[in-house]
C-alpha cells in the first residue's frame, strides 16, 4: 500500500484545494493519520473509496475524540536592547531574556474514521476530521453517503460527542434519548449525582461522595452532625 | 396449621388427604410460575440456559416463558437495565397481574454492576419496583437462577392468605402499579420511586 505521504500528494492531486496534513503517530505501529479539511471532506473520501490504486471500501470503525483546551507554557529567547553602562559610557546593549509564555490551546472535537480495503485487502488509512471549537462550531460533513457503515457511528459520535454531521440521512441520538441534553464522552461531562456511596470509597470516588455529602449537608442545613474529619 | 404433620402423614398413608385452601393455593401458585419472556443483556443467555435440557426449569413448573406481561407470574430482570429501558420494564411490570414476581438476575440487574459509575446504566432496578429474589454473579450460573427460583417458590409457600402477611394482590392497601419514570434532560425523573427504594444512609 501506498505510504501516508504518498496518498496525501496523491489527494493534492486529484482534489484542488483539498488541505491533508499528516498527523503523526509515535508508537511502535506508526499508524499515522491524515487530517482533512471539512470543506473538501467528501470529496476526498469519494477520491480514497474510487481511486483504482487504493480503493479503501470499507469503513470499519469512526469514533470520536474529545480535546479540552490546553494552556501551554513554553520559554522563549527574546532578545531585548538594553542602554548599560560600559565603561563609564552609556550604551546601547542587546540582551538576551528567557521569558515564559502562556497561551491557551482551543479544544476541538475529532472525528476519527478507520479505512480498509477488501478488494485490495490492505489497510487501515486512518483519516481524521477536526471541528472549529467545542461549544458552537460543532459541525463536520457526514461521510455516510461515502461508507454507508458510518451512519450508526456517525449518530453515536454525534451522541456521544455532540458533532453535527451535515449531510447525514438521520442524525438522530442512539445511545440516549430524544430529550437528553448533555454528550456523556465530552471530558467536562458531569454525571447526574444518583450514586450510593459505599463507606470505603477512595480517589476518585471519595472526592465526589464528600463533594456529594457536602451538597446534601448544606440542603439538610446546620444541624448535621457529621464533621469533615469523619469523612476518612 | 390446625392439623398435625404427623397426623397428616398418617392419613395420607391411609388414603385421605387433608389440607388447607392456603396450603392448596400456595402448592398450585408455586408450582405453575411463568416467567415473562423477555431479556435484557448477557444473563438472559444463562436464563435460556436454564430453561434448556440441561438444568431444565420446567421440573419447577416454570417452563412456559410468556410473551405477554398479562399472562407472567414473574419477571426475570436478566441483565443490565440501562436507563433508556427502565421505563420500558416498569411499564412492563406495571401491566403484570397479580400474583407478580421479580427476580433480580446478576450483578447490573440488583446494583448497576460494573456500570454503576456510569451515565447510562440504572443502578438496580429496585430502585423503581419491589424485587423479591436478588441473585448477585456476572452472569450468574444457571445454578444460581435455579435456586433463586427456589427460593421464591418458599416465599410464595410461606405466604398467608390473611393476615399483615399477606402478599399485596390480597391486599385492597397494597400498592398494585409503580410510577414510571420519565426522560429527563439529565436522567431519568425521579431517579428512584421514594416508597420503593429508600435512599440508602451510610453510617460511620
Amino acid at each position: 500500500m501506498k505510504s501516508v505521504e504518498e496518498i496525501q500528494s496523491a489527494i493534492q492531486a486529484a482534489v484542488p484545494g483539498a488541505q491533508v496534513e499528516i498527523v503523526p503517530n509515535g508508537s511502535p505501529s506508526g499508524q499515522h493519520s491524515l487530517l482533512l479539511d471539512a470543506q473538501h471532506a467528501v470529496a476526498v473520501a469519494k477520491f480514497l473509496r474510487d481511486d483504482g490504486e487504493l480503493e479503501l471500501d470499507y469503513l470499519s470503525n469512526a469514533t470520536g475524540v474529545d480535546w479540552l483546551d490546553k494552556e501551554i507554557t513554553e520559554k522563549v529567547k527574546v532578545t531585548r536592547t538594553i542602554t548599560k553602562t560600559v565603561d563609564g559610557v552609556e550604551q546601547p546593549v542587546e540582551e538576551t531574556v528567557e521569558e515564559t509564555r502562556k497561551h491557551v490551546q482551543p479544544g476541538y472535537l475529532e472525528a476519527v474514521y478507520h479505512l480498509y480495503s477488501m478488494a485490495k485487502k490492505h489497510g487501515p488509512v486512518v483519516l481524521r476530521m477536526r471541528t472549529g471549537n467545542r461549544t458552537d462550531q460543532v459541525e463536520l460533513p457526514s461521510l455516510t453517503p461515502i461508507w454507508r457503515s458510518a451512519e450508526l457511528q456517525e449518530r453515536e459520535i454525534f451522541d456521544l460527542f455532540g458533532i453535527i454531521f451535515t449531510g447525514h440521512p438521520d442524525l438522530r441520538r442512539i445511545l440516549m434519548w430524544d430529550g437528553f441534553k448533555d454528550h456523556p464522552m465530552r471530558r467536562d461531562y458531569v454525571e447526574p449525582d444518583d450514586f450510593e456511596y459505599e463507606p470505603t470509597a477512595h480517589d476518585e470516588v471519595l472526592a465526589r461522595a464528600q463533594a456529594h455529602r457536602a451538597a446534601q449537608q448544606g440542603s439538610a442545613g446546620a444541624g448535621a452532625q457529621t464533621t469533615a474529619g469523619a469523612e476518612r | 396449621m390446625a392439623v398435625d404433620e404427623k397426623l397428616k402423614i398418617e392419613l395420607g398413608k391411609q388414603g385421605i388427604l387433608v389440607t388447607t385452601l392456603q396450603e392448596l393455593y400456595n402448592w398450585g401458585r408455586r408450582n405453575s410460575v411463568w416467567p415473562m419472556q423477555f431479556g435484557l443483556a448477557c444473563c438472559a443467555i444463562e436464563m435460556i440456559a436454564t430453561t434448556m435440557a440441561r438444568y431444565d426449569m420446567a421440573r419447577f413448573g416454570a417452563e412456559v416463558f410468556r410473551p405477554s406481561p398479562r399472562q407472567a407470574d414473574l419477571m426475570i430482570i436478566s441483565g443490565t437495565v440501562t436507563k433508556k429501558m427502565a421505563p420500558q420494564v416498569v411499564r412492563l411490570y406495571n401491566q403484570m397481574a397479580e400474583p407478580k414476581y421479580v427476580i433480580a438476575m446478576g450483578a447490573c440487574a440488583i446494583s448497576g454492576g460494573p456500570f454503576k459509575q456510569g451515565y447510562n446504566v440504572l443502578k438496580g432496578i429496585d430502585r423503581y419496583i419491589p424485587v423479591d429474589v436478588h441473585i448477585p454473579g456476572c452472569p450468574p450460573r444457571p445454578e444460581a437462577l435455579l435456586q433463586a427460583f427456589i427460593t421464591l417458590q418458599k416465599k410464595i409457600d410461606d405466604q398467608r392468605l390473611t393476615g399483615e402477611q399477606r402478599p399485596p394482590h390480597l391486599d385492597e392497601k397494597a400498592q398494585g402499579e409503580f410510577p414510571v419514570p420519565k426522560y429527563g434532560e439529565h436522567d431519568l425523573e425521579p431517579s428512584s420511586n421514594p416508597g420503593v427504594w429508600p435512599v440508602p444512609i451510610t453510617i460511620r
